[in-house]
């Protein structure tokens, strides 16, 4: 038996290594490539033995890019600046937004509501730019283009949907009569919203702040056609890395690495939330 | 006479659009004195519960009216009915403890805290859940999750009590102790309560008057008593009474001397036309096809009654159920000595014409209880 167990913990261990070989390998391989300059990244062989550098971070965080013929400006830190903002006020109108109308879709079942719903849900069918081009247009025509305002009404379809449905579910699942126990115990409609059915479906709530989040930070197109420089979030200033004199690899790896920070705090601090509010049933009498 | 604190009248619950949805509550009228409390009683899926909920609010009447205390509420919300309910699914809040929860409502109304606490000790005493009062409710069993939630309805000062399926969790034993508390305190306040049940004991334990419903319609508004000796139909007949009472589909002749049943196989059953009073003999011979039934207790062995075979006997540590073939069907005859009986033994049954109910086997309707005609 004990031989058994220990083989198969053996066997388990080696699994999970390489599980997560396969999935951390490649952000290992850029943080070392962080820490490198273009000469040591690009040498061949590769190889894991270098002096660590910090030139690639000073030079994003002062926002000179040092090429190799040239010098050049780069706004990395007010892309990220302008990513953090995007995203935090974006899954905030979402949320306040989007957690009353999901509180609305489980509830109260009124007529079309499955239909609002779907047509909600089915703003992520269509492909970002078919909705992006007309939208341009309209944007331009009523002052809304490279705005922030535009910009956080834009990402509204792709955070509310999601905090939409993923909501929706958790308040499906509070047994109404919880609610109604609190409302015939003399509370109006709002008290309990508020005092039993958002805590209640905190949990999902959480979480599906945290996707919308990790999902508004990764958007690239919306920001690509609708901002200019100034507010643009890191993923579209990025192409910035790609200059005309080569391609600096390190710095694209520091940056890199600054941009995952935020969202990798984030899943780190609220992962147990993630995985409560991700598994049903966290509801029960 | 004590004044009305429910009035239901001519109220109807549709799921779904009016006249096409499920109908799940049809014309249903019931009034409620001050004191009393009644019982709701039916199978699963009678309207009992649609009912409750209407009077609480949390379903929409359909068409009728309902009030509660003088006033018409069928338009209000739960907030403003002043109803206090206990839900079968116990609906604890789960983010806050036992003690919390029964206080609840007391806390928002904003009572001293002395006061709160001492009711809270008094009401968890009688229920059996001091022990629990700091615990969350999801680390109590469904018994104590049931009286705490039956605890957090009867705390509140409300002009009508709600409770659906209030003991159906608990234990046998707690169950009898804690009707008799239940019971006591409501008559000592003189509070007015509604019982959901489906469970005939709890309903002729606690309650005044019951309301027997079936299919949406209700049966039968009465006592306990009336309930049991003169069921309205046939329906409260075979529902309410354990074991169920006994029903066969006869064919009434009368002769000169006597009032002749034919049974199903072909058996008799004959009375002296002078059990019967006049009119109920002639409504029976007029009728011709009538269902007959006759309560467990009622069937006694006797060497001149007519001849049954033993399918079956049971003693239940105080008194033995039987089994018996009669006229095509199975008749259950019950005895409070233990009978010596085995399967297959001839046996001859009595029924006295007293204790016949006749029934209208078209509509089910009540004819007669013994001999004294309905209506």
């Amino acid at each position: 038996m004990q031989s058994v167990s220990t083989l198969e913990r053996v066997l388990r261990g080696t699994a999970l290594s390489l599980v997560i070989f396969f999935f951390m390998f490649p952000i290992f391989w850029i943080f070392l490539m962080s820490f490198q300059t273009n000469e040591t990244i690009l040498r061949v062989p590769p190889s894991m033995v270098f002096e660590p550098t910090l030139t690639n971070y000073r030079s994003l965080i002062s926002g000179t890019l040092e090429g190799s013929t040239a010098t050049l400006e780069i706004r990395f830190m007010g892309n990220l600046y302008n990513s953090l903002f995007l995203s935090v006020t974006s899954v905030t109108v979402g949320l306040l937004l989007g957690v009353p109308a999901a509180y609305a879709f489980a509830k109260l079942k009124f007529r079309g509501s499955e239909d609002i719903a779907f047509t909600l849900l089915s703003f992520r069918f269509a492909p970002p730019l078919l909705v992006l081009l007309p939208l341009t247009i309209y944007f331009q025509k009523i002052g809304l283009a490279d705005t922030y305002v535009g910009l956080i009404w834009v990402y509204q379809l792709i955070v509310l949907p999601l905090i939409l449905w993923i909501v929706r579910g958790y308040f499906e699942d509070i047994p109404s009569d919880i609610e109604y126990a609190h409302r015939i115990a003399g509370h109006g409609f709002w008290s309990t919203f508020t005092k039993i059915a958002l805590p209640l479906a905190g949990p999902g709530i959480a979480a599906a702040g945290l996707l919308a989040f990790i999902f508004a930070w990764n958007n690239f197109i919306f920001a690509l056609v609708l901002a200019s420089a100034d507010k643009q979030p890191v993923t579209v200033g990025a192409l910035a890395f790609i200059t005309a004199s080569g391609i600096n690899y390190g710095q694209i790896a520091a940056g890199i690495m600054l941009s995952i920070a935020p969202t990798f705090a984030l899943a780190l601090y609220a992962q147990r939330y993630l995985v409560e509010g991700l598994s049903l049933g966290a509801v029960k009498g | 006479m004590s004044e009305a604190m429910l009035q239901i009248s001519n109220v109807d619950k549709f799921y779904g659009p009016l006249d096409l949805g499920v109908h799940a509550v049809k014309n249903v009228s019931l009034d409620v004195a001050r004191g009393d409390i009644i019982a709701l009683l039916g199978s699963s899926g009678c309207g009992k519960t649609s009912t409750l909920r209407m009077i609480a609010g949390f379903e929409e009447v359909s068409r009728g009216s309902i009030s509660i205390a003088g006033r018409e509420v069928q338009t209000l919300p739960p907030v403003k009915r002043n109803v206090a309910m206990a839900f079968e699914g116990y609906s604890l809040y789960p983010t806050v403890t036992v003690r919390d929860n029964i206080a609840f409502a007391l806390k928002s109304s904003g009572r001293p805290a002395a006061e709160i606490a001492e009711k809270v000790a008094e009401i968890a005493e009688m229920l059996e859940i001091t022990d629990i009062l700091e615990r969350f409710p999801s680390s109590i069993s469904g018994g104590q999750q049931q009286r705490a939630s039956l605890a957090r309805a009867l705390i509140r000062d409300a002009d009508l009590y709600l409770l659906d399926e209030p003991m159906g969790q608990l234990e046998p034993q707690l169950r009898t102790l804690l009707r008799g508390r239940i019971k006591y305190y409501i008559k000592e306040r003189g509070l007015t309560a509604i019982l959901v049940t489906h469970d005939q004991t709890e309903a002729n334990a606690l309650a005044d008057k019951i309301a027997v419903m079936e299919d949406g319609e209700m049966q039968q508004y009465a006592s306990p008593e009336e309930i049991k000796d003169a069921p309205a139909n046939l329906f409260t007949g075979t529902f309410v009474g354990e074991p169920p009472m006994n029903v066969f589909q006869a064919q009434a002749t009368a002769s000169d001397k006597a009032l002749v049943f034919a049974l199903q196989d072909g058996s008799e059953l004959s009375f002296p036309k002078s059990s019967f009073a006049a009119a109920l003999h002639d409504r029976i011979v007029g009728l011709g096809k009538v269902t007959l039934g006759v309560r467990p207790y009622a069937v006694h062995r006797k060497e001149t009654g007519a001849a049954a075979r033993v399918l079956a006997n049971q003693w239940l540590g105080d008194q033995s159920h039987i089994a018996a073939e009669f006229a095509g069907g199975a008749l259950v005859l019950v005895e409070h000595d233990r009978a010596a009986l085995a399967e297959g033994d001839q046996i001859a049954v009595q029924l006295d014409p007293e204790d016949l109910h006749i029934f209208d086997p078209r509509t089910g309707a009540a004819i007669s209880h013994g001999a004294s005609l309905v209506g």
